[in-house]
């Protein structure tokens, strides 16, 4: 018998090295309760925009105007505005443009900051020197002054916020990104890796950026909250998307401009649904950065 | 003896703040096939540096090759284009670093980080490279390698590591192996073994290996040819042989009677070296060593002593050299 035929079953194995899956996620729940709480809304957040047509009651576009401003009720739940839209529905349907843009942007925005922030630091010196500098001018800009000076040169429209929402976003990842591969430069790995004559793209993407994958991820997640808050802002003020579309910066910038007083349930539901969102995203990006964080999670 | 590696009057230095380092200051060796070199001295003598400058992996800014030739099967490797250079090493030329905790990718697996080199530099298909890598793991003396693949380097202990290490260097079939203290982070045993490996493979395979160290040790078991070096100098070279009966340095003898020796009387004091080192930034006229050497005579103050004869092979860089007392050799 050769050596080879004495094999342990590889899945065996993997069982007795690793917690069975239900049991680690109770494990995770009791340890990050507030983690938890932020992916539930996540997950409904994302359930409502997956599912929209299958959930909402009504046609988010649809007017109805026999049944404008009625107030929350058995019929329409969370009431309708002053064309007599549903606002759930109008919620959730409102979830996928927050969702889509919050995406798209933080995936965006943190990957171009990742391959920046991690060439920057591998090449150091004048490359360095430069790349940082920029960002350093991108970031002397407040977020939201930012996304607007981009809106009011590129006009409105879905993908114009959305690389608005990407610009400012893509310094601060750099930055936080750079901070960690200065370290991942100084391991001997990435000399072995050049000593193996590897070119300097495929250290960058092969070897080091795998490495600061942890500060990468919890990036999107803060950015999709923020990227959501900073939508609804945009929309609100005339520069996003347009009506007719279901978007919560819309819906509450309608509802708050004149119906405030007279119909409540106009702005504040779109204005929770916000709130609730950013609130999910941070709590789960938070939680998210202390389990990936080795040094927090020994304490 | 084919000679596959030509070092001339190589001069590395580091252009820093606080003055320029002249951390390899014109030292000539060669290399030939199958021959294993050691290098040795204390930290900061060079000896790295003048391994790095080899693959020009020497990071500049601040450091930079400023002399000499490196010519390594006829090759000038200080004239390739970076694209050439990349294409000997790893391939041509591996290294094997001293660190093996770290010099794995912690998050990449081990089979991966076997089969890139293959791919990347013999074009083998991934399948040809698993089995290439298996193959390797086996040789090195890793137990189930077709497992070992799959894990990733925080499930092996320091020894295993450093195996995998001398696998990828290995896996393209080199012509020379450059392996940077390879034991220095190991247990006792460990390194026993794994000089052992390198040794039994190199020869096997016919690979030349240079080994810097600075454990005597390991250069009277397992070196051909020795080159000792002080403050960025090469100051005596020779066989292990004749560097450890007949030491015809100061410093190659204070190294000797520094190391603790089971088979000296135990209440015997060790002499070790007085003093430091000398700062690599300003050095004298005279020689380096000079400072801290009992044998020191006016000359030393004033003229370098280039490497000279003393006998056939073995030549040492000293103008006391025929003048040396031998207590090793009277010992004995």
């Amino acid at each position: 018998m050769t050596v080879s035929d004495v094999r342990i079953d590889p899945d065996a194995e993997r069982a007795v090295e690793r917690t069975p899956r239900p049991a680690a996620l109770l494990g995770l729940i009791a340890r990050y309760p507030l983690g938890a709480a932020g992916a539930f809304v996540v997950l409904v957040m994302i359930f409502a925009a997956v599912f929209a047509e299958a959930i909402a009651p009504y046609d988010p576009e649809d007017n109805a105007f026999e049944y404008m401003f009625t107030p929350p009720g058995a019929q329409f739940w969370l009431g309708t505005d002053d064309f007599g839209r549903d606002i759930l529905s109008r919620i959730i349907h409102g979830a996928r443009t927050a969702l889509f843009v919050g995406f798209v942007a933080a995936v965006i925005g943190a990957t171009g900051g990742l391959v920046l922030g991690v060439a920057s630091a591998y090449f150091g010196g004048w490359f360095d020197l430069i790349i940082q500098r920029v960002m350093d001018v991108f970031m002397a800009f407040p977020l939201i002054i930012l996304a607007l000076a981009v809106v009011a040169v590129l006009g409105p429209g879905i993908d114009k916020v959305i690389i608005a929402i990407t610009i400012p976003f893509i310094p601060q990842c750099a930055r936080v990104v750079r901070s960690s591969a200065l370290a991942i430069r100084e391991m001997p790995y990435v000399d072995a890796a050049r000593a193996c004559g590897f070119s300097h793209a495929r250290i960058i993407l092969r070897h080091m950026v795998p490495n600061v994958m942890a500060p990468y991820l919890i990036m999107i997640t803060a950015f999709v909250g923020q990227a959501i808050l900073l939508e609804a802002v945009l929309a609100f003020l005339g520069l996003g998307v347009q009506e007719p579309t279901a978007a919560w910066g819309l819906m509450l910038k309608s509802g708050a401009e004149e119906y405030a007083e007279s119909a409540p349930w106009i702005p504040i539901f779109p204005g929770l649904a916000i709130s609730l969102a950013v609130f999910g995203f941070n709590l789960f990006g938070d939680a998210l950065r202390d389990a990936l964080d080795p040094k927090l999670r020994a304490q | 003896m084919a000679k596959i590696l030509e070092i001339e009057n190589l001069q590395t230095q580091f252009f820093t703040s606080a003055g320029t380092v002249r951390a390899v200051d014109g030292i000539t060796y060669t290399v030939n096939r199958g021959e294993t070199v050691a290098i040795v001295g204390e930290s900061g003598c060079g000896k790295s540096v003048s391994a790095l400058s080899i693959l020009r992996l020497i990071p500049d800014p601040p450091g930079r090759v400023v002399g000499g030739s490196i010519r390594f099967m006829g090759m000038d490797i200080l004239a390739l284009s970076d694209a050439e250079i990349r294409k000997v090493r790893g391939r041509r030329i591996a290294m094997v670093f001293q660190e093996p905790m770290t010099s794995l990718n912690p998050v990449l697996t081990i089979g991966r980080q076997l089969t890139e080199t293959l791919e990347h530099h013999l074009g083998m298909a991934r399948e040809a490279a698993n089995a290439r890598a298996a193959e390797l793991l086996g040789m090195v003396g890793i137990s189930d390698p077709e497992r070992r693949l799959t894990q990733y380097p925080h499930h092996l202990s320091g020894g295993m590591r450093q195996r995998v290490m001398i696998a990828m260097a290995l896996s393209c079939e080199p012509e020379l192996i450059i392996a940077d203290e390879p034991t220095t982070a190991l247990d006792v045993t460990i390194q026993a073994q794994i000089l052992e490996l390198m040794r039994d493979l190199t020869k096997r395979l016919g690979v030349a290996l240079i080994i810097i160290t600075h454990n005597l040790g390991v250069v009277a078991r397992y070196a051909d040819r020795v080159n000792v070096m002080y403050a960025g100098k090469i100051i005596e070279q020779g066989s292990a042989l004749q560097i450890y009966h007949q030491p015809s340095h100061p410093y190659t003898l204070g190294l000797l009677k520094s190391v603790p020796r089971l088979d000296q009387p135990r209440k015997e004091k060790l002499d070790p070296i007085q003093g430091q080192p000398p700062d690599l930034t300003r050095l004298g006229a005279g020689c380096a060593f000079r400072p801290r050497c009992r044998y020191a005579v006016e000359r030393c103050a004033n003229e370098i002593p280039a490497l000279e004869p003393v006998s056939e092979g073995h030549t040492s860089a000293c103008w006391q050299k025929d003048s040396l007392d031998q207590p090793l050799r009277d010992a004995s």
